[in-house]
C-alpha cells in the first residue's frame, strides 16, 4: 500500500477503483443498524489520496488510519457532526462528499432551485404564448400553393411507384 | 512495417477528413455538384483507412509487437487473446482510434443509407462529420499517436491493467463510443439545417432514427459500464456520480430530451430551434466528456503534466466545434418559426415539460461535475461534490419525469380533453396510489419515504401504459387491425411503451437495492457462517488457483437458504505477474429478485480472511431496465415509416407543407 | 405578430454561446490547476498539539510547547517515500544555509529504516520525531509525504509545502516568508 502513496506523487496512479473489500471487518458493532450507520458515515467521507473513493471503500493506508480515528471517536459516542468537524478541521471541506451548507456553497445548494424556477418560467411563458397563439390562417393564395405542393408530392409518389 | 501502414492510413484518413469537411460544403454553397458529390466517396475512403489503421493496431497487439509503445504499455505475451483485442481500446490512444473509427463507420453508414435525402443535405451532414473527425484524427496524430515506436524494444510488455482484463472492457467502450459518435449524426443534421437555412421539419424526420440509434448505443454503453463496475470493482455499487460516469450520463439525458423533442418537431413542426439546440447540446456534451476524461482537470493532474498539449488541443477543438455551432445557432435560429398553437393539456405541452426537466437535470449534473473546478478556480475553497448531492438533485427531478411519463401515451397532439384524460386514467391513479400506500408499511418502507414514492411511480408508469394500450386497441376495428398494429404498424408506439417500462424497471431496482440491500464486512475463519437477510453464508476456506497470467487465492462460500444449498461462490484475490497488484474478483450468484455477492479482502493469517458479503435485492432490474430502454429504441427504429421515404399520410403531408409555407411567410 | 416577438429576443439566442465561453474559461483555468492538491486549512492557525518521541532517543519527547519561540520547518518524510529522496538534498542545502531549524517527522516508518536513510543521505534535522501511528500526521492534515510546515515563534503555521521542496522554493518562498516572520516578530 505504500506504493500507492508513492504513486500519487510520481503520477502513476491512473485507474483506481480497487475497492477495499472488507475495509470495516476489523471493527465490531453492537448490531447491524450500528454497522450500517457507521458505513453510511464513512461512505460520505472522501478518501484524500484515492482517485475518487469513499473512506468506506478505500484500501489506502491513510484511509485506514482515518477510519481507525473515526471508529475511535464513534466508540466514544461522539455525534456525527463532531466526527465530521474533526475531519474538516484537519483536511477542509474537501473530505465531505456532501458539501456543508454555508455562504460559499449557497450557489451549490440554491442554484439548482434557481435553475428549476428558470425552467418553470420558460415553461409557463412558452405555454402562455402557445395557447394564446392564433392558428395561422392560410389565405386563398396559400391554399392554392399548398395544393400545388401536395400535388407535387403525390406526383413524386406516383413517379416512384 | 504493419504499424507504419497503420500510421500512414491514419494520416491519409486525416487528409480525407479535411477534404470531406471542405469540398462538399463549398460545393453546396456555390452550386458545384461535382464537389458536393465528393462527400460520399470521401466518407467511404475515410472509413476504409480508419479500418486499416484499427486493423494494424489490433495486429500489433496480436503478434506482441512491443516495439510499438502503446502495445508495450498495455499488453503482455501472457495476456489471453481476447483481452489482447480489447486492449486495443484499453487506454487513451487506442480508445481515440476506436472513436475515430466509429465516426468513419457512421459517416459511411450515412453515405449508404441516405438515398432518400437530397445531395445537398448529405453533403453538408458529411462535411460536418468530416470536420469532427479531422479534429479527432489530428488530435491523435499530434498528441497521442498509437503507432509510436520505441527504439529500445522491451522483451516483455507491461500488461493491461488487471481491472480491464474483463469482458466488460470488450463491450463497454465500443458501445459507449458508438453512442457518443452517433450523436454526431444528429449534430450534423442540425448544423446542415442551420447552414442551409432549410429549417422545415424534414430534417427532424431524417435525423430521428439516427438519433434514436445513437441513444440506444449510449444507453447500452452506460448500462454495461454500470454492470461492469458493479461486479469488477468489488464495491457492490452500481453508480457513484464520478466525473467520468457523469461525462457519459450528461449526453444521455440531453439525448433523451432530444429524442422527445424531435417527435414534436417532426409531427407538429414545433420546438424547432429548441430541438436544434438539443442536438448541438447532446453532441457538445459528448465532446466535453472527452475533454473531462482525458485532460485530467477533474481526476489526476499528472496525466496533464505529462503532456500539456492534450488538454489544450481538445479545448481548442471544443472552442471551434461547440463555439462555432453555437455561434451559427445564434445567427440562424432567431428566424425559425416555432410551430402552431397547442393547448395547456396536450402532448406538446407535456413533452415541453419533459424537455425542460431533462434539460434542467443535464445542467444540474454539469454544474455538479464542474463545481469543484469552478470553486477552485474562483478560490472559493476546495470542495467535493459527491453522490449525496447528486442523489438529491436526481430525486428532485425524476419523480416529476416519472409522473409525466404516465400521461404521455394518452395525450393527443394539439389538445386533449382533461376530463376524458382523468376518466381514462382514474383506475391507474387509484391503483398506483394504493400500492404507494401499501409500501408505507414499515416492513416494506424501512422507514424511508422514498420506498413508497418509488413504488407509486413504478405502479403509475405500468398501469398508465396498460391503460394507454387498451385505449389504443379499443379504437381499432376488428381483430385484424389490432393484430396489424401489434405486428408492425404501430412499432414506434410499442417501442416507446417498452422503453418506458424500462424506466419503471430501473426505478424498481434502484429503490429496492438502495433501501433493502444488506452489506457486511467480516473476519471469517474456515467453517464459520454469517447470516445476511434470510441467507446463511458458510466460509469453507481459501485455496490457491493458478490463472493464465496471474495466481489467485480462491475462497469458497456455500450459501444456504432454509437449510438448502442455494449457491456456491468462489471469489478470488488475484495477483497478476506483470504488475504485481492484488485484484479482487468478486463472485456473484445472480437472480431476478436478488444477487448474492461475495468479495474477498485480506488474508488475516491462520486461515482467516476478511470478507465482504452483500445481499442485493432486485439489483438486476437496474440493468434490465437499461436493456429494455435500448430494446424499445430498437423497436422504434425498425418502424416502417423511416424506411419508406415517400410514403406519407395525407394529413402529415398537409401539415408539413403548411409548415413550410408558414416558415416562408414569417 | 411573429415579427413582433422576434426582434427583442434575438439576444436570447446568444445565451448558449455566452455560457459555453464562460465554461471554456473555467476549463482553461482548470488545465493549470491541480485537482488533487488540497490546500491546508491550518494556515495562520495554531499548530496542533503533539508530544512525540525522538528517533535517536525514544525516551526523550518533544512537544509543541518546547518549540515555542523558535521559527522552524516541520518536514514530514519517510524512508519508503520515493519523492523524499530527491527532496532530501534540498533539505541538506537549507540546513547548510542555517536559515531555519528543520525538524523531521518520520511518518509511519520503522526506526531502523529511518536511521539508515539519514546515515546514507545526511541528517539536515535539528531533531527527528517519530510518528509511528500517523496520528500526529492526521492532526496536521498530512495526506501524502513529503509535506513541510513553516511554524513561527508563536506556534502558528505560516505556510505548507505539499509535495517535495525544490531548490527554487528556497529563494522563492522560504526566505521571503522567513523575513516576513522576522519583521512581524519585531
Amino acid at each position: 500500500m505504500k506504493t500507492v502513496k508513492l504513486a500519487i506523487f510520481i503520477g502513476l496512479f491512473f485507474i483506481s477503483g480497487l475497492a477495499g473489500a472488507a475495509a470495516l471487518s476489523s471493527y465490531t458493532f453492537a448490531d447491524q443498524e450500528e454497522e450500517q450507520a457507521f458505513r453510511e458515515l464513512t461512505a460520505k467521507i472522501r478518501c484524500l489520496v484515492c482517485q475518487n473513493q469513499s473512506l468506506a471503500d478505500s484500501d489506502a493506508e491513510l484511509a485506514n488510519d482515518l477510519r481507525r480515528e473515526v471508529y475511535a471517536l464513534w466508540k466514544e459516542k461522539k455525534s456525527e457532526d463532531e466526527i465530521v468537524d474533526f475531519l474538516v478541521s484537519r483536511y477542509g471541506d474537501f473530505v465531505l462528499y456532501d458539501p456543508p451548507l454555508k455562504p460559499s456553497t449557497y450557489i451549490l445548494w440554491f442554484g439548482p432551485f434557481f435553475l428549476f424556477l428558470l425552467g418553470g418560467y420558460i415553461l409557463s411563458r412558452t405555454l402562455k404564448s402557445k395557447t394564446e397563439d392564433k392558428e395561422v390562417e392560410l389565405t386563398n393564395e396559400d391554399q392554392q400553393r399548398l395544393k400545388t405542393l401536395l400535388d407535387d408530392d403525390n406526383e413524386n409518389q406516383e413517379a416512384t411507384k | 512495417m504493419i504499424p507504419e501502414i497503420g500510421h500512414f492510413a491514419l494520416v491519409l484518413s486525416m487528409c480525407l477528413a479535411i477534404a470531406q469537411a471542405i469540398f462538399p460544403l463549398i460545393g453546396t454553397m456555390n452550386n458545384t455538384p461535382s464537389w458536393a458529390a465528393l462527400a460520399r466517396p470521401l466518407a467511404w475512403g475515410q472509413a476504409l483507412f480508419l479500418t486499416i489503421a484499427l486493423g494494424a493496431l489490433t495486429y500489433a497487439f496480436l503478434v506482441n509487437d512491443f516495439s510499438v509503445r502503446y502495445v508495450a504499455s498495455n499488453s503482455n505475451t501472457l495476456l489471453p487473446t481476447v483481452y489482447k483485442i480489447s486492449a486495443v481500446w484499453g487506454a487513451h490512444e487506442g480508445s481515440l482510434l476506436l472513436w475515430a473509427f466509429f465516426l468513419g463507420i457512421w459517416s459511411a453508414a450515412i453515405a449508404v443509407l441516405s438515398k432518400g435525402l437530397t445531395q445537398e443535405v448529405v453533403s453538408r451532414v458529411l462535411a460536418v462529420m468530416g470536420m469532427v473527425n479531422a479534429g479527432f484524427v489530428s488530435f491523435m496524430l499530434f498528441t497521442s499517436n498509437p503507432f509510436e515506436r520505441l527504439f529500445q524494444i522491451p522483451a516483455e510488455g507491461r500488461d493491461l491493467n488487471p481491472l480491464l482484463q474483463d469482458i466488460g472492457l470488450a463491450l463497454h467502450p465500443p458501445t459507449l463510443y458508438l453512442g457518443y459518435v452517433g450523436f454526431s449524426v444528429a449534430f450534423g443534421f442540425a448544423i446542415a439545417a442551420l447552414i442551409g437555412g432549410r429549417l422545415d421539419a424534414s430534417w427532424a424526420r431524417w435525423s430521428r432514427p439516427w438519433t434514436t440509434a445513437a441513444w440506444v448505443w449510449l444507453t447500452l454503453g452506460i448500462t454495461i459500464g454500470s454492470w461492469w463496475a458493479y461486479y469488477e470493482l468489488g464495491w457492490g455499487g452500481w453508480w457513484f456520480w464520478d466525473p467520468v460516469e457523469n461525462a457519459s450520463f450528461m449526453p444521455w439525458i440531453a439525448g433523451t430530451a432530444l429524442m422527445h423533442s424531435l417527435a414534436v418537431t417532426e409531427k407538429r413542426g414545433a420546438f424547432r430551434s429548441w430541438t436544434l439546440m438539443l442536438a448541438i447540446l447532446a453532441f457538445s456534451l459528448c465532446l466535453l466528456g472527452t475533454f473531462l476524461v482525458r485532460s485530467g482537470v477533474l481526476t489526476s493532474v499528472h496525466a496533464f503534466a505529462a503532456d500539456p498539449d492534450r488538454g489544450i488541443f481538445i479545448l481548442i477543438f471544443l472552442l471551434i466545434t461547440i463555439g462555432g455551432s453555437l455561434a451559427l445557432y445564434a445567427w440562424r435560429a432567431p428566424s425559425i418559426f416555432s410551430g402552431g398553437r397547442f393547448d395547456l393539456i396536450s402532448r406538446e405541452s407535456f413533452l415541453l415539460g419533459n424537455n425542460l426537466l431533462l434539460t434542467v437535470f443535464t445542467f444540474l449534473v454539469l454544474f455538479g461535475t464542474l463545481a469543484p473546478l469552478i470553486y477552485d478556480a474562483l478560490e472559493w475553497g476546495k470542495i467535493s461534490v459527491g453522490f449525496p448531492w447528486f442523489n438529491k438533485m436526481f430525486l428532485m427531478v425524476t419523480p416529476f419525469l416519472a409522473v409525466l411519463i404516465g400521461f404521455g401515451p394518452l395525450m393527443r397532439w394539439k389538445r386533449t380533453d382533461p376530463k376524458k384524460l382523468v376518466k381514462k386514467l382514474r383506475i391507474a391513479m387509484i391503483v398506483s396510489v394504493v400500492i404507494g400506500l401499501i409500501a408505507f408499511l414499515p416492513a416494506i418502507s424501512t422507514g424511508s419515504l422514498l420506498v413508497p414514492l418509488g413504488m407509486f411511480l413504478v405502479a403509475w408508469i405500468i398501469t398508465s401504459h396498460i391503460t394507454a394500450i387498451i385505449d389504443r386497441l379499443k379504437h381499432k376495428q376488428g381483430i385484424s387491425h389490432i393484430f396489424a398494429d401489434l405486428a408492425g404498424k404501430g412499432r414506434s408506439y410499442y417501442g416507446m411503451v417498452v422503453a418506458h417500462m424500462g424506466v419503471a424497471m430501473f426505478i424498481l431496482g434502484a429503490t429496492m437495492v438502495s433501501h433493502h440491500g444488506v452489506e457486511k464486512d467480516l473476519r471469517m475463519s474456515p467453517g464459520e457462517s454469517a447470516e445476511i437477510s434470510a441467507y446463511r453464508f458458510k466460509f469453507e476456506g481459501v485455496a490457491h488457483t493458478p490463472g493464465p497470467n496471474y495466481t489467485a487465492n480462491q475462497g469458497e462460500f456455500t450459501i444456504y437458504l432454509d437449510g438448502e444449498v442455494e449457491a456456491v461462490l468462489k471469489p478470488q484475490k488475484r495477483t497478476y505477474f506483470a504488475q504485481g497488484r492484488p485484484m479482487t474478483e468478486a463472485a456473484i450468484d445472480w437472480g431476478l429478485t436478488r444477487d448474492l455477492y461475495v468479495s474477498l479482502g485480506e488474508d488475516l493469517g491462520g486461515g482467516d480472511w476478511s470478507v465482504r458479503l452483500y445481499y442485493k435485492p432486485f439489483v438486476r432490474w437496474i440493468w434490465l431496465g437499461g436493456l429494455a430502454m435500448a430494446i424499445g429504441g430498437i423497436i422504434c427504429i425498425s418502424d416502417r415509416r423511416y424506411r419508406s421515404k415517400k410514403e406519407k399520410k395525407p394529413q402529415q403531408a398537409y401539415t408539413e407543407a403548411a409548415n413550410t409555407l408558414v416558415t416562408e411567410k414569417s | 405578430m411573429i415579427e413582433e416577438s422576434k426582434t427583442p429576443s434575438r439576444m436570447r439566442y446568444l445565451i448558449p454561446l455566452f455560457l459555453f465561453l464562460i465554461m471554456a474559461g473555467f476549463l482553461l483555468k482548470g488545465l493549470f490547476m491541480d485537482p488533487r492538491h488540497i490546500p491546508s486549512v491550518l494556515i495562520n492557525k495554531p499548530a496542533p498539539e503533539f508530544n512525540l518521541p525522538t528517533l535517536y532517543d525514544p525516551e526523550k519527547t518533544v512537544s509543541k510547547e518546547s518549540m515555542k519561540g523558535k521559527v522552524w520547518l516541520l518536514n514530514v518524510w519517510a524512508s519508503w517515500c520515493g519523492a523524499c529522496r530527491a527532496e532530501h538534498q534540498v533539505l541538506n542545502t537549507i540546513a547548510g544555509m542555517k536559515i531555519v531549524d528543520i525538524v523531521g517527522l518520520d511518518y509511519k516508518d520503522e526506526a531502523v529504516d529511518g536511521k539508515r536513510w539519514l546515515k546514507q543521505l545526511g541528517n539536515p534535522y535539528t531533531e527527528v520525531l517519530v510518528d509511528k501511528s500517523g496520528r500526529t500526521g492526521i492532526d496536521f492534515g498530512v495526506y501524502g509525504v513529503p509535506e513541510s510546515f513553516l511554524i513561527d515563534g508563536e506556534g502558528v503555521i505560516r505556510h505548507k509545502f505539499t509535495g517535495p521542496l525544490y531548490y527554487p522554493d528556497i529563494k522563492g518562498t522560504l526566505i521571503p516568508l522567513l523575513e516576513k516572520i522576522k519583521e512581524g516578530a519585531k
